[in-house]
């Protein structure tokens, strides 16, 4: 379960070749990274798997499942989940409404059930709640819960948006540069948490410029360069790849 | 008082009050008989003096010369604002339900006639605040649904001659389905093209009133309709009356706004409220947490079309007669200044904003003359001074698109 597949994936924009033939793999339990230069293609990769773009050749599948058609929101249904780069929190909603929006996908309650507050309502209020609660305990953000995202600090933010999305529930979680803008201190916290949510059994795709986290944590690592992959294997030996260091350090 | 910033303010001042006679004048002084500038340099000099006391009266405060008058004034306040907040909330509710339940008693027709107007709106302002206030889609032809609803029961009540309490359901889901079939297609827009647009169906629902003769008989309205009907415990017998008077109607339509109120805040209380306002916070986020953005939006602008609907069955109702004079483009704009000036998402703050644009401008018949430039005058300072209207929402922030 949670297996996710990229196959030859190829994405244009116009004359610009975002993406070329891309093909890895996200199994079970799994923490991989995917790292390269600015521009390279890392984030229009998360765009491909979450359903925002589509591709113009190839196919991302989940459980053997084609996400090709799917709208996003079907996505993080099917258990894959997301952070942003650029945070993108509900900037006015409390820490608790963010986290407990992402409860919408599973669960049911319509329009009559919250006029009439029926008894089935509240019973799945009381849950969504939990959850929530549950999620923003796990990241240690219990104390804020009732706090505006937009008056948290940078670095609450950031866990604000993984609490976000650990509270779909997701099997995959994909993190778009979590340590960006992170001191050391809290970038070694964030390391430490993202071995606790593998521990949780979910697995994990990471875009990061910090090596230092990457190399630390990450069990695979997957090198793009101008949209194509260059590299792929574990970290000690992404570090020694002739490539990947002339695509960082160029000739 | 010769500091930089108070020099600036007076220099603005005198800016202001030359702009101000520079657009006066014209509109006053010029005359088939001739110019004359008398008549507008008096008005003008009216408004200048007044502007001049106000300002000399900031700046002393400014200064702290006041302080010996305002600190305890403060203190007060503040004092009676604590004490006020001791309250239970419950006996706030319990003593406007009063106050809503005798109101009829002590006041008369003219009283009742513009109570029954303010709460139609405070329902038509509730619908419209679900759309532009929770899910932030700015919709500028809102009045089509009131106009639908009001049809509906009509053409119900004069040909099939059924009950409005029947009706009022049927208008609901025929206000909904016109909201569906204006959504669908629309809703794939944001901001101001979604406006626009809405803007133009919302004239088509009008156009389509005035000139369905065989339905609608176009701008001559349809007349006859009847009143609302209920059973009532009379002479020892339940007996079937109209409710025709003004006592009995300000009744239905009380009942119709508290249910809208419960129905709006339970919803803004939900699962479904909160995907509302992620749309409106962030479009893109929210569909990749989950949300089905499309859905949530076409079941925002339907809900708001059902209330919308409710209001409008009532208006019929009430008036006995419709046509489609009634749904103009400036009734959408009432309607949409009335959620932004109480501001928008919040519920007191629309029911405030009803208040300010159907009661105040009955208050003030006696300025007929000067009435529209108050409001104008009204509307420019608030949104100067309170942005988020006169009793903000607790979170309500910019719409995504103004982002994106």
């Amino acid at each position: 379960m949670g297996t996710l597949e990229l196959l030859d994936i190829s994405v244009r924009f116009g004359g610009l070749q975002a993406l070329t033939d891309v093909s890895f793999c996200v199994r079970e339990g799994d923490i991989v990274g995917l790292i390269g230069p600015n521009g390279a293609g890392k984030t229009t990769v998360f765009n491909v798997i979450t359903g925002v773009y589509q591709t113009s050749a190839g196919q991302v599948s989940y459980d053997g499942r084609p996400l090709r058609d799917l709208r996003p929101h079907k996505i993080l249904a099917l258990g894959v989940a997301r952070t942003f780069q650029n945070i993108r929190l509900f900037q006015n909603m409390t820490a608790l409404e963010n986290v407990m929006v992402a409860q919408h996908c599973r669960t049911r309650q319509g329009v009559l059930g919250a006029i009439l507050r029926s008894g089935s309502q509240k019973r799945e209020e009381a849950r969504i709640r939990e959850k929530a609660m549950q999620s923003l305990i796990f990241m240690g953000l219990s104390d804020f819960a009732g706090e505006v995202a937009s008056n948290m600090a940078y670095g609450l933010q950031r866990r604000l948006e993984i609490a976000r999305a650990l509270a779909s529930e997701p099997k995959t979680l994909l993190l778009d540069e979590p340590a960006a803008g992170l001191n050391p201190a809290e970038s070694r916290e964030l390391m430490h948490t993202i071995g606790r949510i593998s521990d949780l059994g979910v697995s994990i795709l990471m875009v990061e410029h910090d090596m230092k986290v990457v190399m630390g944590i990450c069990r695979q690592i997957v090198v793009l360069d101008h949209g194509v992959m260059i590299a792929e294997g574990k970290p000690e030996a992404i570090q020694r790849d002739p490539r990947v260091i002339e695509a960082y350090l160029g000739q | 008082m010769t500091t930089p910033a108070s020099r600036k303010l007076w220099l603005g001042y005198g800016l202001a009050m030359i702009w101000l006679f520079v657009l006066l004048w014209p509109l006053m002084g010029i005359k088939p008989e001739g110019l004359e500038f008398a008549e507008s340099f008096a008005v003008w000099a009216r408004v200048a003096a007044a502007a001049a006391i106000l300002l000399a009266f900031w700046q002393a405060k400014q200064h702290g010369f006041l302080d010996a008058a305002l600190l305890p004034a403060q203190a007060a306040s503040a004092l009676l604002a604590r004490a006020a907040g001791r309250v239970p909330t419950w006996i706030w509710l319990a003593l406007l339900a009063a106050a809503m339940v005798v109101f009829p008693f002590l006041t008369e027709r003219y009283a009742h006639d513009v109570a029954i107007s303010v709460l139609v709106y405070i329902c038509l302002g509730l619908g419209l605040n679900v759309v532009v206030g929770l899910a932030g889609l700015l919709d500028l032809g809102y009045i089509a649904f009131y106009g639908v609803g009001a049809y509906t029961y009509a053409l119900l009540s004069v040909h099939y001659g059924l009950s409005f309490w029947l009706c009022l359901p049927i208008s609901g889901a025929f206000s909904a389905l016109a909201g569906c079939i204006i959504g669908y297609p629309t809703l794939r827009m944001r901001g101001d093209y979604l406006a626009i647009v809405t803007l133009g169906f919302g004239e088509i629902v009008r156009i389509v009133l005035n000139n369905w003769m065989k339905l609608t008989n176009g701008p001559n309205g349809i007349l006859g309709i009847k009143t609302p009907d209920a059973y009532w415990w009379k002479d020892g017998a339940f007996t079937h009356i109209w409710l025709s008077s003004l006592e009995q109607l300000y009744f239905v339509v009380l009942g119709l706004a508290v249910s809208t109120v419960v129905a709006v805040y339970r919803l803004n209380h939900s699962r479904i409220g909160r995907a509302f306002e992620a749309v409106r916070e962030d479009q893109t986020a929210a569909e990749l947490m989950g949300v089905n953005t499309l859905g949530i939006k076409l079941l925002a602008y339907a809900l708001g079309a059902v209330l919308g609907g409710l209001a409008g069955a009532f208006f019929a109702a009430r008036m006995r007669f419709v046509s489609p004079e009634s749904f103009t483009f400036i009734e959408s704009a009432m309607v949409l200044a009335m959620v932004v000036l109480g501001g928008m998402g919040s519920i007191p703050g629309v029911v405030l904003g009803a208040l300010a644009l159907v009661a105040l401008p009955e208050a003030f018949r006696g300025f007929e003359l000067y009435r529209m430039f108050v409001f104008g005058g009204v509307m420019a300072v608030m949104m100067l001074f309170r942005p988020k209207g006169l009793w903000p929402a607790k979170r309500m922030g910019a719409r995504s698109e103004e982002r994106d």
